[in-house]
Parts: C-alpha cells; sequence; structure tokens
C-alpha cells in the first residue's frame, strides 16, 4: 500500500483513558504503572492517562474516578522511560487549570476534544497547550454525523488556533472505510498540518477504517490494547501493530511486547468481554457516542426498558458527546410510553 | 408612578432581547440604548422603539451622567471590568450580564435583597447558574447539599462568540454561583452545546448529594421552587420527577424561552434576561421607596 505522507505514524495508546469507561473510572495507580511500564518497553509512543471524559470527567454524570486523574498521570509520567503521556481535554468539562496540573506533572500532549461542528470551543485551550509547551492536537468527535466539508471547515478552525493536527475522531464507531477514506484525503487536502484518526470497533472495522486511514496520510494514529476503549473498544494496538508489520511498516513497537503485555497485562483488567454484542452493535449502527452504552445499560436495568430502545432514541435526537444526562431522561420518557401503552 | 431610570449597554442579542423585556415593567423606565456600532441590529430596534440611542459605549454615560439610575451591562467581561469602575465612581448600581464575575451574585428566585443599597455592583452568574442554583437551593435548604453537579445543555446557535471563546468562564463561574449562592459544599459545572436542528430547547441537570435524605420534603420543596421561578421565567419546568438513588437527588429540567427577541429554545439567553430584569426591578422598588422616605421627611 502507498502512504500518502512523508512524516512518520505516531501512535497514541488510548486504553488508560477511554478504557476508563470499560472499568467505571476505577484505575489504581497500580494498574497504570503495570500497563504504562510494560507499553514504555515495548516501544508506544503516547500513552493517554485521564478520566474517560477528559480531564475534570471525574462527575456523577460521567462516573467518578477511583482515583484522582492527577494521581495517575503523575505515576504514569514517572514510569515512562521514552514514551510521553497524552492527555485529553474536552472543553466545557475540563478547564485550563487541569491542564496546567496535568502539564506541571510532565504530561506532554493534550488532544483538545469538541463535537464536530463546534471545534471554537478550543481556541483558549489549544492556545494555552502551546503556551505551555506541549503538544497541543484537535480531536474532532462524532465525526461521521457532519458532511466531509463542514469537518474541513472546522479542522481548519483548530488548525487556526494553533493546533499541530487534526483527528478524525469516529467517536460512535459508525464509519465505513469508504466514509474514513473520504473525511482523511479532504483534511490533507485542505490543511498544512498532520491529521489523525481515531476510532470505535463497534461496527468490527476499526483496523481496517484505520489502515485506510494511513493510507491516505494520516499519521497521529489511536488504539486500544485488547479493544479496551468504550463501546466495543478502539483499533485492537497490537493486531494493528501487526497488520503494519505485513505490509513493511516498522514503527518501533514491539508485536511481542505487544501481545504479552495484552495477554498478561491488560486483560485482567477487562471485566466483561469487549466483543461487539448488540449494545455496542447498536452504538455503531445508530451513530451513538460509544461511552453511552453503559449508562443506557444501567438507566435500562432502572427504569425496566431495552438499553437498545435508549440508544437508537438518542441517535434520533442527535444527542452529542458528554449528554449522558439525556440517557435518562429518554430512559423515564420511555418507561412512560411503555406503561400507557400496558 | 414614578419609575427609576434605566439604560442597557451592549446592544446584542443580550442587550436587544432585555429592551423588550423591560418595555413591560412598571417601576422601570428604559431611557438609552448603548452600543458601540450604530448600525448594529439592536440600535436600530431601540430607535425605531424610540428609545436615546448612543453609539460611543461608556462615554455616553460620562456625558449623561445624571441620565439614569441603573445600567443593565450586557457587553463582554473584559468590557464589564472598565464600565464597572466608571459606573461606581458616578453611583450607578450596575447590573452586570456578563461573565467578568466582579460583583455581587445574585440570582432572584434564592437570593434576598440586601439590607442596604450600597451594593452598586450586581453579578447575573451563568445561565446555566440561573437555571440550576435555584434548584440546588431547594434540595440544600431541606436536606443539606454535600455537593452540588449541575450539566447545562443549550443549543449551538444560541451560543454567540463571547461564550464560546471564554467557555471555562461558564464552568467556573457557575461552579462558584451553586457553591456561594446555591448553597452546596461542593460544586462542579459543564456545559454541552448541542447543534441538532430544530435546535433543542435549553436542558438542565442538577445532581446533589445530600446529608439528610427525606424524599417527600426534597419533591416539595423543588415543586415550589419551580413555581417561585415561574413568576420572572414562565417556561421553566421539570422534565421528569426527580429522581433518587442513595443520597443522590437528580434533577431534569427544560427552559423554554419567552421568544420576546430570541426564538424560544434559547432558554438560556431568555432566563438570564428575566432574571436581570427581576433584579433591577427588585432594587428598583427599594430606591422609589427610599426615594418616597426622603421626599416626605
Amino acid at each position: 500500500m502507498a502512504i500518502n505522507s512523508g512524516k512518520p505514524i505516531l501512535v497514541t495508546e488510548v486504553c488508560l483513558r477511554d478504557g476508563s469507561h470499560v472499568v467505571a473510572h476505577q484505575f489504581t495507580v497500580d494498574q497504570v504503572r503495570n500497563v504504562t511500564r510494560a507499553l514504555d518497553d515495548a516501544g508506544m509512543h503516547y500513552i493517554e492517562v485521564s478520566h474517560g471524559d477528559g480531564l475534570g470527567g471525574s462527575t456523577l454524570q460521567y462516573g467518578k474516578s477511583l482515583v484522582d486523574e492527577m494521581t495517575l498521570i503523575e505515576a504514569a509520567v514517572d514510569e515512562c522511560e521514552n514514551a510521553k503521556v497524552a492527555v485529553l481535554l474536552i472543553p466545557g468539562i475540563g478547564t485550563i487549570n487541569e491542564l496546567k496540573q496535568a502539564s506541571d506533572l510532565g504530561a506532554r500532549l493534550v488532544r483538545i476534544a469538541t463535537h464536530a461542528t463546534e471545534a471554537n470551543v478550543s481556541a483558549q485551550h489549544i492556545n494555552k497547550a502551546r503556551e505551555l509547551g506541549m503538544e497541543s492536537l484537535g480531536f474532532l468527535m462524532m465525526a461521521h454525523s457532519v458532511p466531509v466539508e463542514k469537518l474541513v471547515e472546522q479542522a481548519k478552525l483548530m488548525e487556526s488556533y494553533g493546533a499541530e493536527a487534526v483527528y478524525v475522531t469516529d467517536s460512535a464507531g459508525s464509519l465505513l472505510p469508504h466514509e474514513v477514506r473520504e473525511r482523511i484525503k479532504a483534511l490533507r487536502n485542505s490543511l498544512d498540518i498532520e491529521v489523525g484518526f481515531h476510532a470505535h470497533n463497534n461496527l468490527s472495522v476499526a483496523v481496517a477504517n484505520t489502515l485506510v486511514a494511513i493510507e491516505e496520510g494520516a499519521t497521529r494514529i489511536d488504539g486500544s490494547v485488547r479493544c479496551l476503549g468504550a463501546g466495543a473498544g478502539n483499533t485492537q494496538t497490537e493486531v494493528l501493530i501487526a497488520a503494519l508489520d505485513r505490509m513493511n511498516i516498522n514503527l518501533g513497537i514491539d508485536l511481542y511486547k505487544m501481545m504479552d503485555l495484552a495477554e498478561d497485562i491488560v486483560g485482567p483488567l477487562i471485566p466483561g468481554s469487549q466483543e461487539i454484542r448488540k449494545g455496542s452493535l447498536v452504538l455503531g449502527y445508530a451513530g451513538v457516542y460509544s461511552s453511552f452504552l453503559l449508562h443506557a445499560e444501567r438507566a435500562g436495568a432502572r427504569f425496566g426498558v431495552d438499553p437498545r430502545d435508549i440508544l437508537i432514541e438518542l441517535g434520533k435526537m442527535k444527542a452529542v458527546g458528554g449528554q449522558e444526562d439525556m440517557i435518562l431522561d429518554v430512559a423515564a420518557e420511555i418507561a412512560k410510553r411503555d406503561k400507557v401503552r400496558v | 408612578m414614578a419609575k427609576i431610570k434605566a439604560a442597557i449597554i451592549g446592544s446584542g442579542n443580550i442587550g436587544t432581547d432585555l429592551m423588550y423585556k423591560l418595555e413591560n415593567s412598571d417601576v422601570i423606565e428604559l431611557i438609552a440604548m448603548i452600543g458601540i456600532e450604530s448600525d448594529s441590529d439592536g440600535l436600530q430596534r431601540a430607535k425605531q422603539k424610540g428609545y436615546k440611542v448612543f453609539s460611543n459605549g461608556i462615554q455616553a454615560i460620562v456625558e449623561n451622567p445624571s441620565m439614569v439610575d441603573i445600567v443593565f451591562d450586557a457587553t463582554s467581561a473584559k468590557a464589564h471590568v472598565h464600565n464597572a469602575e466608571i459606573l461606581k465612581e458616578l453611583g450607578i448600581l450596575a447590573i452586570d450580564l456578563t461573565p467578568a464575575a466582579i460583583g455581587h451574585f445574585f440570582c432572584p428566585a434564592v437570593s434576598s435583597l440586601p439590607t442596604s443599597l450600597d451594593i452598586m455592583n450586581v453579578n447575573m452568574i451563568t445561565c446555566g447558574g440561573q437555571a440550576t442554583i435555584p434548584i440546588v437551593h431547594a434540595i440544600n435548604q431541606v436536606a443539606d447539599v454535600t455537593y452540588g453537579e449541575i450539566i447545562a445543555t443549550i443549543s449551538s446557535l444560541s451560543a454567540g462568540p463571547g461564550t464560546r471563546a471564554n467557555i471555562d468562564e461558564f464552568t467556573i463561574t457557575t461552579r462558584r454561583g451553586i457553591e456561594e449562592v446555591g448553597g452546596a459544599d461542593k460544586g462542579k459545572a459543564l456545559i454541552i452545546l448541542n447543534p441538532a436542528d430544530p435546535p433543542i430547547l435549553m436542558r438542565d441537570t442538577v445532581y446533589c448529594e445530600v446529608k439528610n435524605m427525606d424524599e417527600a420534603a426534597i419533591r416539595k420543596s423543588i415543586k415550589e421552587m419551580v413555581i417561585k421561578v415561574n413568576e420572572y421565567v414562565g417556561g421553566y419546568r421539570l422534565r421528569q420527577e426527580p429522581m433518587f438513588e442513595g443520597n443522590c437527588v437528580t434533577v431534569l429540567i427544560e427552559v423554554e424561552g419567552a421568544g420576546d427577541y430570541f426564538p424560544p429554545y434559547a432558554g438560556n439567553l431568555d432566563i438570564m434576561t428575566a432574571a436581570a430584569m427581576r433584579v433591577g426591578e427588585d432594587f428598583a422598588r427599594r430606591m422609589l421607596t427610599k426615594n418616597m422616605i426622603e421626599t416626605t421627611i
């Protein structure tokens, strides 16, 4: 495969951030230390550590963290010999105060995430990160939900604020390979900065989508070991490394070490199964933010309704990332409606 | 009956909506609309309505200091810091609708009017604060809130460039309001913009962790508070019955605007102008009583 970029491909492992959703934000210091140490030893480029909803996400809305994320960031920084610790920040949830704290503790890169149409809330944070000497990247979430032209327009805004890369973030795991191709291609043609890709595996095409993205010139790539991320997880990192190796693309990340840590260190952290089941499949099918899944399952149990009905309704209502409170509202509405019918 | 004279500075969306609301006040007489661009929609509309119109910003007040007793400031946080100094020197009450947060935080449903008229600067906190602080306060009165968290979700169309450029100001100022005015020991605020078309109504969610869980008392206190807010924001309502789980209360609110200048979905803007007008009227009544006493003496 021909690669449409001269820059090196840099991978960010997100299992300690996106995977935080899966463990209801209950990561311990030891778990973060063990995973980080093994990833660093395997040659991982960046390791993202934050609450699942980014800095400041420890809330009743999303779930409180067992351990303060700043403590986890500090522990991860301490374990890294070569890898850099990254953080996520969603304006409206986290603020510059948390960003500064993370930077003081040694976080070297931040992704500033907004909904795909709301890039202009990210200017002050992208700016501040640059000022703090961090790598400052933009993250356009729910990228499936807008036309390609809109995505380009919003990515250019982030570029104008000083972002050094912009990601196509498929938060719902809803994009198909041809849709990834047109989005990455359009961004590559319109931006002077790097383009990144973040997938969710809800339709079982995360690795395929990532290969397409790389082919089109994306150079900032996200993965989660064992698919430890929201919904059915992300691009499975160790699988991606193996596939790229088959294509003679060497990222300097040791495949055997990745396989071993996936089996022995990350595997035991997974509370259930990350295979695609009806809940995660509905996310990709209906285009719903992946971290809604566990909240919808809980609300379904609380109100006696099928979580799939909740998720489908949220998709119709065009709920955006962060609107977990809508899940309760929708579940309560469906329960009322069902009662009337009986 | 005599009325207290007021001006609005800032002829953008908020200022213009407030202009329409103040038309109906029985204690405030709007005299002037002050902007910085003479062809702005707000100033054009003010002119048509017959108000004095100025396009030289706060200078208009400096040149006509006895024109008004109250100035509603709907400019920006940065401009307000400057305006506040000048208004204070001139002895004019500033009701601040920007997130500058330098004055006395005020939410009409829960704040009592200061006993003296010495307070010269009143801050309206944020739209999310105005929508949620009453509920936090209502719960705190009967159950003692240890932690109050609010999520304000507004339509993308109703979030102006000022809000977008300084979104941290919203979360930080609202958190302060939850603690200082709502009474939560610790607060947290989130804001979410939703671009759905047609635009969604403003939605707010309040989560409170309480010391003394008493479902019946909390339910009653919340319902009474909604009636109180309805005195100045008719479209303020609960989306669902309050929910209880362990020591946590969840309240889902929806705010539909009056549609004065903004479309009804922009309940977030409506609740700010409605609350500011209410506060202005409370102070105006106080000023009128004081004037009456002084005249009698």
